[in-house]
Formats: structure tokens, C-alpha cells, sequence
């Protein structure tokens, strides 16, 4: 341990920006971005899968909410949709004598909001057309074996759509990732805010937006090979036959 | 009716910027993007090598972070080059490295790095036999880039083009974080100062999904231009 906390401290002597106490920042940087993405995904992946299903549908005004929904969100930028939310969760009516007051009233919720809408409305489309490429005859096999509409959702057409989903799934975690930088804009203290930081306190740009650039990168990284991992291990059947 | 309180001419001039900003990045990525495709193409390693670099890093890193670091730190590297001119040559130059030029710039290499995807596929998907043609012809390789590869190319490569210009223009909106005053910075200014936030975030939103609408639709007619011989779609 000893050895650790002597060899840290001599890669970082002579070093006037990245000290201890900035690279501090840094971590909790880290730590809130990693936060804000993977939550945000998680509850965005889980709105979503309804809301393919939805769009997928054959009735109209089933269908059409949803594709109001995923064009707007969409077709905007995220930017906007993270001031509309921030600035105007105050002017709704009552909301500071409710219990979500407390909640909403840090930067780190509307945010997680505006990033779970946004990634929900973009993994619906993702979905949908997975969803659209299931091939007619597992769907014909499926109704000749007598299967209602909903075991045939559950057991053949939602398990070969996510299947399909996931390179473009991949890319949008990437997306989202890259994303979350403007939540230093409303004050939020991510990795892009502790970039800022420590360059307004030194006024060192390189040192302080390379040094970030650098961790994204790692980051985008890890997020593609571990998709790559994945596919391996969910397309092995796809892959062609040799050896 | 609305009432935007006064912001309205403002309003209206931060969307010129942000019209403008987006056009002239696409100018810039479209370049950068047949120089990538070139590259990645060419039989010289080193420039293989350079272009999946760079791409590479581009697709690696956030925008608003390569914006930051071009912002912030643009103005200290053109110091120092006009600097190192001023010293060893005597030649005085002054360059202004402002907010505009820092999104331009940052958004044009983003998606130039995007563009070079793009670009490489569709000039792959063009039938080497008509190359060959023109060739046979005894066109010189400018003239085959003319008149063969670059018309060809195009009608592969527009779809791919459509969506990264509708995705351009929303990374637009971020040079507003870098204090260019483009309408989403005019809107976010006057949602503070009015305590309105939906009266002016609403209606640039609905602009943004306005200019999407206008361009899906210019790009639906330069479709319809280059595939003409092919029967349409």
C-alpha cells in the first residue's frame, strides 16, 4: 500500500495541475458521469421495449403517439430538451409543495430525465425496426403452433429482436455516453464539468480537455468491446461456419 | 398569439447562425470526408493509417469536449504559431480564433470523420467496370472523378449524407455552451431573464425540427436527381 500511495506521489511530483486534489475531481467526475449514463439507460431501455411495441402496432393511434413522441425527441437537440426540462420543472404547478420537490430540485434529476427521454425515444426506433426485420416464417411457424399474440411477442419475436438490436444498441450507448457531457452545462460536475473546472482554475485547456478526451476514449473503448463480447456470445449462431 | 417580449429579432438572427454554422460545417466535413475516403483507400499505408486515426479518435471523444478543447485552447496555439512567425520570419499576422470559427472547425472534423465513412462505402459500391470504361476512353483520373465516380458515388452515398447532416444540425445547438449566440442561446437567455422557459425553448425546438423538415425534403429532390437512369426508388 505503502509502495502505491509513494509511487503516486512521485509521477505526480513537479506536476502543478494534475495534483491529488484535481484528479479528485476527475474521479468524482467519473463517478457521476458512469451515474447519470447507466441509469439514464437502464430506465430508458426499459420504456422503450413497450413503446416498440406500440409503434409496431397495427392500429393507428396506437402506433401514432409514439412516433409523435420519437420524432420530437429525435428531432431536436438534446441541449433543448435538457433546458426545457431543467428550467420548467420549477413551473409546474404545486410541484415545489410535493414530495418530488427535494428530488427535482438538483441538477442531477432533471438531467437523468432529459437523458432517459431522449435514449428511450432513439432505442424505440432501434427496437422497431428490429422488431419489423422478424422473419415471416418464424412468425408463420409461431401461429401454426397455436400461440397467442403475446406468447409469440414473449417467445419468438422480442428474443430475435433484441438479438438484432444490439449492434445499433451499441452504438447508442456510445451516443449516450458522449451525450452526458452537456450535463455540465446545468451546473452538474461530470467528467466535462471537472475538464472545466480545472481549466478555469489554471487556465490550462490542453492539460485539462486532452487529459478528459483521453478518459472518454478509454471509456468508448470498453463500451465497444464489450458490446463486441456480447454479439460473439448472443450471434455465435449467425457467424459462419468454418474450422 | 406568442409573446416572445421583445426577443423575436433575436430570435430570428440566432437562427441565421445556427443556419449558417450548420452549412458551412457540412461544407467543411463534406471535404474532410472525400479526403478521408481518399485515404482510407490509397495503397500508401501512412495514409490509411492517419485516417483510421483519426477517425477513430473523433468517434472516441464527446463534441462538446473537442469544441472546449478548440475554444479554449485555439486562441493559445494560433498565439504561439503567430508568435514562432513573428520571431523567426518577421511576418506579422494576427488571427482572431473566435466562437464561430472554434464550432466550425470542431463540427466540420467531427463529422468530416463521419462523412469519410460515408463516402468510402459509396465509392465502393460504384461498379469498377465503368471506371475501367472511362478509362478505355482515355479519360484522365480527374475527368473519371468528374464525370463517373463522383455522380455514382453520390446516389449511394446521399442517404448516409442526409442523416449525419440532420445529426450536425443538432450538435449545432452545443456552440451556444461556448458563447456563440445562436438561438439556443438566445432562448436560454431569455427563459432566465423572463422566467418563461417554455414561451422560447419551444418555438426553437420547433424551429430545429422545421429546418429538419426543409432539408429531408431538398434532400429528397437530389435523390430523385441522381437516380435518375436507375428507375428510382
Amino acid at each position: 500500500m505503502l509502495d502505491i500511495s509513494a509511487w503516486f506521489n512521485d509521477l505526480l511530483a513537479d506536476n502543478l495541475i494534475f495534483t491529488p486534489t484535481t484528479l479528485g475531481y476527475y474521479w468524482e467526475g467519473l463517478v457521476t458521469t458512469t451515474q447519470l449514463v447507466f441509469l439514464s439507460l437502464v430506465a430508458g431501455l426499459i420504456l422503450a421495449v413497450p413503446l416498440a411495441i406500440m409503434r409496431s402496432s397495427k392500429h393507428k393511434w396506437i402506433s401514432l403517439p409514439v412516433y409523435l413522441y420519437t420524432y420530437v425527441f429525435r428531432g431536436t437537440p438534446l441541449l433543448i430538451q435538457l433546458y426545457i426540462i431543467y428550467y420548467g420543472v420549477v413551473f409546474i404547478d404545486g410541484i415545489q409543495e410535493t414530495f418530488l420537490w427535494p428530488v427535482l430540485k438538483e441538477a442531477f434529476y432533471p438531467a437523468l430525465i432529459a437523458f432517459t427521454l431522449n435514449t428511450a425515444a432513439y432505442t424505440t426506433e432501434i427496437f422497431r425496426g428490429a422488431i419489423k426485420a422478424t422473419s415471416k416464417g418464424e412468425i408463420e411457424a409461431a401461429r401454426a403452433y397455436g400461440m397467442s399474440q403475446n406468447l409469440m411477442m414473449r417467445r419468438i419475436i422480442l428474443p430475435s429482436a433484441f438479438r438484432r438490436a444490439l449492434p445499433a444498441y451499441g452504438n447508442e450507448v456510445i451516443f449516450m455516453l458522449h451525450a452526458s457531457a452537456i450535463a455540465s452545462v446545468v451546473t452538474l460536475m461530470d467528467l466535462t464539468g471537472a475538464a472545466r473546472f480545472v481549466y478555469a482554475r489554471f487556465y490550462a485547456p490542453f492539460d485539462a480537455f486532452l487529459f478528459v478526451a483521453a478518459i472518454y476514449l478509454c471509456l468508448t473503448f470498453a463500451i465497444l468491446y464489450f458490446f463486441r463480447f456480447l454479439e460473439k456470445k448472443l450471434l455465435a449462431h449467425l457467424r459462419p461456419q468454418n474450422s | 398569439m406568442l409573446d416572445l417580449q421583445g426577443y423575436g429579432p433575436r430570435l430570428i438572427e440566432g437562427a441565421g447562425v445556427t443556419v449558417q454554422l450548420a452549412v458551412l460545417s457540412l461544407i467543411l466535413a463534406i471535404i474532410l470526408g472525400l479526403l478521408t475516403a481518399s485515404a482510407k483507400m490509397s495503397r500508401n499505408w501512412l495514409l490509411r493509417r492517419t485516417a483510421t486515426v483519426y477517425t477513430t479518435v473523433i468517434r472516441g471523444v464527446p463534441d462538446l469536449v473537442l469544441m472546449m478543447l478548440l475554444f479554449f485552447g485555439g486562441q493559445i496555439g494560433v498565439n504561439a504559431i503567430s508568435d514562432l512567425l513573428y520571431y523567426n520570419y518577421e511576418i506579422d499576422i494576427y488571427i482572431n480564433f473566435n466562437a464561430f470559427t472554434a464550432g466550425v472547425i470542431t463540427i466540420g472534423f467531427i463529422f468530416g470523420a463521419y462523412m469519410g465513412e460515408t463516402f468510402r462505402g459509396a465509392f465502393m459500391a460504384v461498379d469498377n467496370g465503368q471506371i475501367e470504361a472511362g478509362k478505355a476512353y482515355g479519360m484522365s483520373n480527374a475527368l473519371v472523378f468528374r464525370r463517373i465516380r463522383f455522380p455514382q458515388m453520390m446516389r449511394h452515398a446521399l442517404p448516409g449524407l442526409s442523416n449525419n447532416w440532420m445529426v450536425l444540425l443538432k450538435t449545432t445547438a452545443l456552440v451556444s455552451v461556448i458563447g456563440l449566440t445562436d438561438m439556443v442561446r438566445v432562448a436560454a437567455e431569455a427563459s432566465r431573464a423572463t422566467h418563461e422557459p417554455f414561451v422560447f425553448l419551444i418555438p426553437v425546438a420547433v424551429a430545429y425540427l422545421l429546418i429538419a423538415s426543409v432539408s429531408e425534403w431538398i434532400f429528397a429532390r437530389l435523390q430523385k436527381r441522381y437516380d435518375i437512369g436507375f428507375g428510382g426508388q
